[in-house]
């Protein structure tokens, strides 16, 4: 029995980043807002505090912050060919669940997209000609342009309290930043963190060799900041915990450290955890969902609630498996590739390096993700493909902090994995290994898509999301020569001792790699290539709004969240300015 | 039950706990510390048998052997370490999808067995004890510690065949809960006297660093090493 409630002005699916951006915007503008999160409130005084936090088998480990795969998951195979299994606990990439979302546990790179990864295809198709690209790479222009998102960009910069050093500020080039970046307004909020000391190191080889290092933009703030919201956030202590684990010091960014703290206060908002949403209500007639369907997990009672507005802000599986589930818009068909719902799921590439210096104390546990130094000249539009065989690319981060002792220990490969001679090598070089990392871009294939799974079914009885991924040709080729570039750096540092660690052939879904999935409820210019339009509004139901890296087209060389917080906001300005005096469709088709 | 009042000691020698890990747990292995462990409060084990004991002491003391940089993996409580997980709600299956049909897949789809982690490791030392006594003819925390050796080498490598068990899996899932056991907080009953820690130069708690980049740049850092426990 299913107990309706009264309608609500607005209700958000999901209080991660976007969700909490939703809520805090959709409630400024004067709106009634409810958040509906599956997960349990997250309460950084108590659940993120000292010393408990400080927990690597608990957090890194056992994944306390990720989401149950008892009542949820989705099941994978590497081709269409192949029978499904299910993902039976997280591991190559880590959702989280609960208020904050995967947010809590992010590292908190923060980053932009470049001007010309908005118009992919078409640049692309400028720059190297109008068949340069191949039938399978499903790749389109994005439906909004660098300049357009650019005071959302800086206004997420002043949510997140970022720490970093502007490399392109209305145009002016400025040594020591990102050159290759789109032009600022404004630099970041805060400056940037101190460089690591392998990072000091890659820095000086890199600027040998003539890229051009700067400070990973940091979404901490390395300074006591207060942002937009008037929430106060800490100073970044350095913990060298960021990944997998959330903030004692309310210094990295999340929905939970730098908007909840706001919306608590907030009499137009209300926040109801543990209710597993299973559906969204929808008059496909009236092109309108008219509410949401969901169980609450405490009490086991199935309620409806009405809203003016659905957010649907639930990470990319969940936003494209309730689009499924709901019978919006057409589900994409790998046979013909027509259909949308499930289109280009892009993951992100990334491969890894390790190089060792027996001659440097590097203090491998110190330190932040902002601590990390970054070249951008192997970036999509930073520098010239002719000849070399993919398109794409991606940063190279010499990284930071971040090695605790369960996983961040780091011994030249042949070494034995146990025994004497194992213990001997793992103090020889715990303090003298610096690991790099590049960011690589995923272009859509036409092989890679997400759908229904036939056989198996979550906790409330739905089939589940289906994956189907496998890394790509072009990604492949992409990567190594991202490796390559890499190399001739690490090479210049003078390490006694190398390794390029390039991914195999297949994808596979352990170990872990990267949180970085992408599409499935894409954004373009029109129903026939899109799920939402510019503004994340969906095509099928003018009143229903998708958030997230599910509505990029592709994945580019840059960690997300930047641009899904830019995207948040810019969807948010769009509905106050425009939507509520009429409501309808915002891009006529 | 007359088992239940069994003293350790008396089972583990039961067990046959010949071998130096086992005997680690009574004796200690400096001999200096004999008489000190002998009156060491006897385990309490919430999970693990007798023989699973047995077997997870002589391969932590096999993977982590008593030398200059540490004790063995059994004086670090690794074994205790391994009860403890295998009886918390991670052990008995926790947040993992469990759900059929099962089928084995192919290998990038990751573990496809309806096992919780505590009856994954239950069903492992059976079929390598098992392996061990049809090879050594007598179960793996008998043998000799060049036999124990040689044993997990050939486990790792693909050369042991288990019955109805993947023994190369099982060791990776074996040397992955050993190592936590040796390098997590001291909280869960293994690295007992943060003796990974000071192994590794690893100063734990409270991990507040900001300003300490620049200070200690190219310097190392230097701290005796602290545990949740400490700030609790």
């Amino acid at each position: 029995m299913v107990t309706r409630l009264k309608e609500i002005d607005a209700v958000v699916i999901g209080m991660g980043w976007a969700g909490g951006i939703m809520a805090r915007e959709l409630t400024l503008a004067g709106l009634n807002v409810v958040g509906l999160e599956r997960g349990p409130d997250h309460r950084p005084a108590q659940d993120f505090a000292m010393p408990g936090i400080r927990d690597e088998l608990k957090y890194q480990q056992r994944l306390e912050l990720m989401g149950d795969n008892s009542i949820d998951t989705i099941t994978f195979r590497n081709q269409p060919a192949q029978m499904a299994l299910p993902i039976r606990r997280w591991s190559a990439f880590l959702p989280g669940e609960g208020v904050g979302g995967t947010g809590n546990h992010w590292g908190g790179s923060h980053w932009r997209f470049q001007p010309d990864d908005f118009r992919l295809r078409s640049y692309l198709q400028t720059r190297y000609g109008a068949k340069s690209v191949p039938d399978t790479m499903t790749i389109q222009d994005w439906p909004v342009g660098y300049d357009e998102l650019e005071p959302f960009y800086d206004r997420f910069d002043k949510v997140c309290g970022v720490s970093g050093k502007a490399g392109n500020l209305k145009g002016r080039k400025i040594a020591g930043g990102n050159v290759f970046e789109g032009p600022r307004v404004n630099d970041y909020p805060n400056r940037p963190m101190p460089p690591s000391e392998g990072g000091a190191i890659f820095a000086a080889a890199a600027k040998s060799l003539g890229y051009h290092p700067f400070p990973a933009p940091f979404s901490a703030a390395s300074a006591p900041y207060k942002n937009i919201y008037g929430v106060a956030m800490g100073a970044c202590q350095e913990c060298g915990f960021c990944n997998r684990t959330a903030c004692e010091a309310s210094a990295k960014a999340s929905s939970v450290t730098t908007i909840m703290p706001a919306l608590r206060q907030e009499p137009k908002f209300e926040l109801r955890t543990r209710v597993f949403v299973s559906k969204l209500v929808y008059d496909k007639a009236a092109k309108r969902v008219t509410g949401v369907l969901y169980t609450d997990l405490k009490t086991g009672q199935e309620y409806e609630q009405p809203a003016n507005i659905v957010v649907l802000s639930a990470f990319v599986f969940s936003n494209t498996h309730m689009l499924l589930h709901s019978g919006i818009g057409t589900p994409y068909d790998h046979a013909t590739g027509k259909g949308l719902v499930g289109k280009n799921y892009c993951y992100q590439f990334e491969a890894p390096a390790a190089a060792f210096f027996p001659d440097k104390e590097l203090n491998p546990y110190m330190g932040s993700p902002g601590g990390g130094v970054v070249i951008d000249d192997f970036n999509n539009a930073s520098f010239d493909h002719a000849g070399l065989g993919f398109f794409g690319g991606g940063y190279i981060i010499a990284s930071s902090g971040g090695s605790p002792p369960i996983n961040g220990r780091s011994v030249p490969g042949g070494t034995p994995a146990w025994g004497s001679q194992w213990k001997r090598e793992t103090v020889k070089w715990y303090y003298h290994s610096v690991h790099f990392n590049t960011q690589g871009s995923v272009y859509g294939h036409r092989d890679n898509y997400m759908d229904l799974d036939p056989t198996y079914r979550d906790a409330l009885g739905r089939p589940l999301l289906r994956l189907t991924y496998n890394g790509t040709d072009n990604d492949h080729t992409m990567s190594r020569y991202l490796l390559s570039r890499v190399e001739t750096v690490i090479k210049a540092m003078g390490p006694a001792h190398y390794e390029m660690r390039p991914r195999p052939k297949n994808f596979t879904i352990v170990p872990y790699q990267s949180t970085h999935n992408a599409g499935g409820t894409i954004m373009g210019s029109d129903p026939g290539n899109s799920v939402v339009n510019r503004y994340l509004q969906s095509w099928d139901a003018h009143n229903l709004f998708v958030m997230g890296a599910s509505t990029f087209p592709q994945q580019h060389g840059y960690n997300p969240t930047g641009t899904l917080g830019a995207l948040a906001l810019w969807s948010a300005d769009k509905i106050k300015t425009s939507y509520l005096k009429n409501p309808g469709p915002l891009v006529h088709a | 039950m007359a088992d239940d009042t069994i003293p350790r000691r008396d089972f583990l020698t039961g067990a046959g706990a010949a071998g130096a890990g086992a005997a680690a747990l009574t004796a200690g292995v400096p001999s200096a510390k004999a008489a000190e462990s002998a009156n060491a409060p006897v385990e309490t084990w919430l999970v693990l048998t007798a023989d699973e004991v047995a077997f997870f002491s002589a391969i932590a003391d096999t993977m982590i052997p008593a030398d200059a940089l540490s004790p063995s993996g059994t004086d670090c409580g690794v074994p205790v370490f391994i009860d403890r997980q295998l009886a918390s709600a991670w052990g008995a299956g926790a947040k993992m999808y469990r759900a059929g049909p099962f089928h084995i897949g192919a290998p990038e789809q990751g573990y496809q067995l309806p096992l919780t982690p505590r009856d994954y490791f239950a069903a492992g030392v059976e079929a390598a004890n098992a392996w061990s006594r049809k090879t050594y003819g007598k179960s793996l925390d008998r043998l000799s510690p060049e036999q124990r050796a040689e044993a997990l080498t050939a486990m790792e490598g693909g050369k042991a065949e288990f019955a109805d068990f993947d023994a190369r899996a099982f060791f990776q899932r074996l040397l992955a809960i050993t190592m936590e056991g040796f390098f997590s907080d001291p909280i869960y009953g293994g690295n007992r006297g943060k003796a990974s820690w000071r192994m590794l130069g690893f100063p734990g708690l409270p991990a507040t660093y900001a300003g300490k980049t620049e200070e200690y740049r190219g310097k190392r850092y230097v701290a005796e090493p602290q545990s949740i426990a400490d700030f609790s």
